[in-house]
């Protein structure tokens, strides 16, 4: 992962989000070259496609994590459509706050645990059919098409991201289909980030005021999430494996 | 040397019965499955945490086994050895029937079974688990040939000879694949080993010859047909040094996970920790699987009688049953170490030692699958001339010493 | 004689039957939109064929504008129920099912997707006055993507 230097602190962005941004570069690029002609620089308001020169991440600050918040997980199921259901065995979680405490100084900490979008994603070696795959901007699925419930994307994963359909499913969200039989995670809210919205628990994050959780492009010089990763310090979990996951921890 | 005459089977009436027997079992484990597919797998004991279940202990078990139990032709076919001659044509077809058991428990317990033409036409393969579906495809066609060449008349010794050689290096593939399942998964502390295709190779060695001798040794009497004791001592003996090569490699891999501080806490959970993978593994896998066969068989390998051979095949395969279902079971029960410095809890079972209870459904999907593989070689030994009419010692080259 | 007998009253139950019966072709819902432009031939045959195309174009390139969705063509095609609610496809009517089942062609879709609008589509059909075609279509162009 290249993190460009943002030393020059006249080039560090100002306080925009990316999707500002866009709509200014919109404006600027639409020049009248004659009656009813406009030249776009973008393809539109939001460039939806998976592009190879993106790679989407997030970051998130366990310290401003609190330990009875859990707007994250809520977010997420509202969003996709999984709940738990009484049945912890079983029911599906895409995402999961965890309580940490260090064994040596009994620090306590909390932060959320979701896919991590791996650069080199043991769930995409592992996985016979092909249906678990890496986008062009990062994000790891699942093609449901394809999965045939084999489970070992399940096995291979180092954060236990994956989690299998048991039952029947009913009443999907339209944007997020899942089935009996299959394996699922999450998916970094694909479906809102491919219109250039953000997922929805780093939203709901944002919300409750504790602000834990970022998310941008980290091949983009001028992201806010690439100004943090330059000046503070992260670590991927399991970084001893060498995947390289687009989520990225501070003060952990 | 004797020329050796194989004859078709004759169904008795006994052997109608293990027929009928087998087909309930079938039956019991498809009645199962189209629950289990009805339902979804929360029927079943299997859950997030513990993602491969009973199912793919016992799938495991028979493709393991499968591959070892072509070990008996290729000892006749690539090592030359006269008197295993006779039984090749029964290891073919044995191996090929427990193969067609395991992997059909395999295919049965996938989320989709019904999407298994998919699993045949498209393929990933940075996936050893796609590798491991040619492998297996292969190997039917493989052993189907070397079964072919046996039998069919004119087929020249060198040609038999090369289609075996091509067989045994292709179960050897099969083998090393199917550790290497467990093997190359770098996630857990319980796997995540390059012993594990070599562990599986021997283990398959180990098995298979025990299933051999314990279907041979319970089909030649039914069929009224004569095994000589100096060759159940031979393949006794055999089965014996299998056993203590097994011990062997589980030493050093424990051994090795022990001096690795990182394996450490796996270690402990396994060897002398408080669940039931602890005793399952001391006096399942090692004593009733590996010391007390090891010291039947090898202990005044001269006086072996038949019953000890079958005894100790008996112990082994339970043994064998143990040693997978610590090491299929046992990985995932341990938690995955994301937080190594930390303590941790989650609603998603992060940090705790997980439990399994299989429920009736894996059970019948299981012994339905070993059910399967008699059901096929039995049905093989009667439609074919796979079953020698005698395995006298008069096979036993002379000029070999005995013991 | 008696062979002649029952082949003259076998040939009047199947007439009988037959007419009784009604057309043996199913009775497909009429959907909520305009009519493709192909035409609905073309889309018998090929609507599998653009709906995986246009999966993958969604799904491994993020492409969300495309013409074949099928979230769009649940919602036009949605059939309303006895109480005003589009119904799944559980139920014969739903518009799948209906040639689907004629044809016994098994459906998999709707094992991972929901085979009923989402709610925004379903109270943009039960509004009062009643939605315009160009609503509708502004609904599915926009909304839906």
């Amino acid at each position: 992962m290249k993190l460009p230097a943002l030393n020059n602190a006249a080039v560090r962005p100002a306080e925009i989000n990316r999707r500002d941004f866009f709509k200014s570069g919109a404006a600027v690029a639409s020049v009248t070259l004659a009656p009813g002609v406009t030249l776009m620089a973008f393809g539109g308001e939001a460039n939806a496609n998976a592009d190879a020169g993106k790679r989407w991440g997030m970051l998130i600050d366990v310290n401003k994590c609190s330990t009875d918040c859990k707007a994250c997980v809520t977010a997420c199921s509202d969003e996709n459509g999984w709940k738990l259901d009484g049945n912890p065995d079983t029911d599906a979680q895409w995402i999961r706050k965890v309580d940490l405490t260090h064994k040596q100084t009994g620090r306590e900490a909390s932060l959320p645990m979701m896919c991590q979008h791996c650069e080199e994603p043991p769930c995409v070696d592992v996985c016979p059919t092909g249906a678990s795959f890496k986008r062009a901007d990062g994000i790891v699925l699942v093609d449901k098409h394809t999965c045939i419930g084999c489970r070992y994307c399940m096995m291979a994963c180092p954060f236990k991201a994956r989690s299998f359909v048991h039952e029947d499913v009913e009443d999907q969200k339209a944007h997020a289909p899942r089935g009996k039989g299959t394996v699922e995670s999450c998916t970094l809210c694909v479906h809102r980030v491919d219109k250039g919205g953000t997922p929805a628990c780093v939203e709901a994050c944002s919300a409750t005021g504790h602000g834990a959780m970022m998310f941008g492009d980290l091949n983009d010089p001028t992201s806010d999430i690439a100004a943090a990763l330059n000046n503070y310090a992260s670590i991927g979990l399991r970084d001893d494996l060498r995947l390289n996951p687009g989520v990225r921890y501070t003060n952990l | 040397m004797d020329r050796s005459v194989y004859r078709e089977v004759k169904p008795t009436p006994a052997i109608w019965m293990i027929a009928v027997l087998m087909g309930a079992f079938i039956a019991a484990a498809g009645l199962s499955v189209l629950y289990i597919e009805h339902h979804g797998h929360i029927v079943t004991g299997m859950n997030n945490q513990i993602v491969w279940g009973l199912p793919h202990v016992f799938a495991i078990f028979l493709i393991v086994a499968a591959s070892g139990a072509l070990n008996v032709a290729s000892i006749a076919s690539v090592f030359g050895k006269i008197e295993n001659k006779p039984m090749a044509r029964y290891s073919g077809l044995l191996s090929i029937a427990l193969l067609a058991g395991g992997l059909a428990v395999l295919v049965l317990d996938l989320g989709r079974p019904d999407r298994l033409i998919v699993a045949m036409t498209t393929y990933n393969f940075t996936s050893i688990f796609a590798w491991n579906i040619i492998l297996y495809n292969g190997f039917f066609a493989i052993v189907g040939a070397y079964l072919f060449v046996q039998m069919a008349r004119g087929i020249a010794p060198e040609v038999v000879r090369a289609v075996g050689t091509a067989a045994f290096v292709w179960r050897l593939a099969l083998t090393t694949g199917t550790g290497s399942i467990f093997g190359w998964l770098v996630a857990r502390s319980g796997y995540d080993a390059a012993i594990m295709a070599p562990l599986f190779i021997i283990m398959s060695f180990s098995f298979g010859l025990a299933f051999f001798i314990l279907v041979l040794g319970t089909t030649f009497p039914l069929t009224g047909r004569y095994i000589g004791p100096n060759l159940v001592k031979r393949l006794g003996r055999l089965l014996g040094v299998f056993a203590v090569a097994v011990l062997y490699f589980t030493a050093v891999r424990h051994l090795s996970n022990l001096y690795a501080a990182e394996h450490g806490d796996f270690e402990r959970f396994i060897l002398f920790g408080d669940t039931m993978f602890t005793p399952l593994f001391w006096i399942g896998q090692v004593l009733i699987g590996g010391v007390i066969p090891a010291t039947l068989l090898l202990r005044h390998a001269e006086k072996t009688s038949k019953k000890q051979v079958l005894f100790a095949s008996i112990l082994i395969i339970l043994g064998g049953f143990a040693h997978l279902y610590g090491i299929i079971i046992g990985g995932q029960a341990f938690p995955l170490e994301i937080f190594p410095a930390y303590e941790v809890s989650s609603t998603f079972a992060d940090g705790v030692i997980n439990s399994y209870s299989p429920s009736m459904y894996e059970w019948a999907l299981g012994l339905g699958g070993v059910a399967l593989a008699v059901m096929i070689a039995g049905m093989g030994v009667v439609a074919f001339r796979i079953l020698p009419m005698t395995l006298s010692d008069a096979n036993i080259d002379p000029t070999e010493p005995d013991f | 004689m008696k062979r002649l007998i029952a082949s003259l009253l076998i040939i009047c139950g199947l007439a009988v039957s037959g007419a009784t019966a009604g057309s043996l072709y199913p009775e497909i819902p009429k959907a909520v939109g305009a009519a493709h432009p192909e035409g609905n031939a073309y889309m018998r045959i090929n609507h599998m064929r653009l709906l995986r195309h246009d999966r993958d174009e969604t799904m491994r390139l993020g492409n969300r504008d495309t013409q074949y969705s099928l979230k769009e063509c649940v919602a036009c095609h949605a059939v309303m129920g006895p109480d005003a609610l589009p119904i799944s496809v559980k139920e014969d009517e739903h518009f799948c099912k209906s040639c689907h089942e004629y044809a016994a062609v098994k459906i998999d879709c709707f094992q991972c997707h929901n085979s009923k609008p989402d709610e925004g589509f379903t109270a943009l059909l039960m509004q009062t006055p009643v939605a315009s075609e160009s609503e509708i279509a502004t609904y599915l162009d926009e909304v839906l993507q």
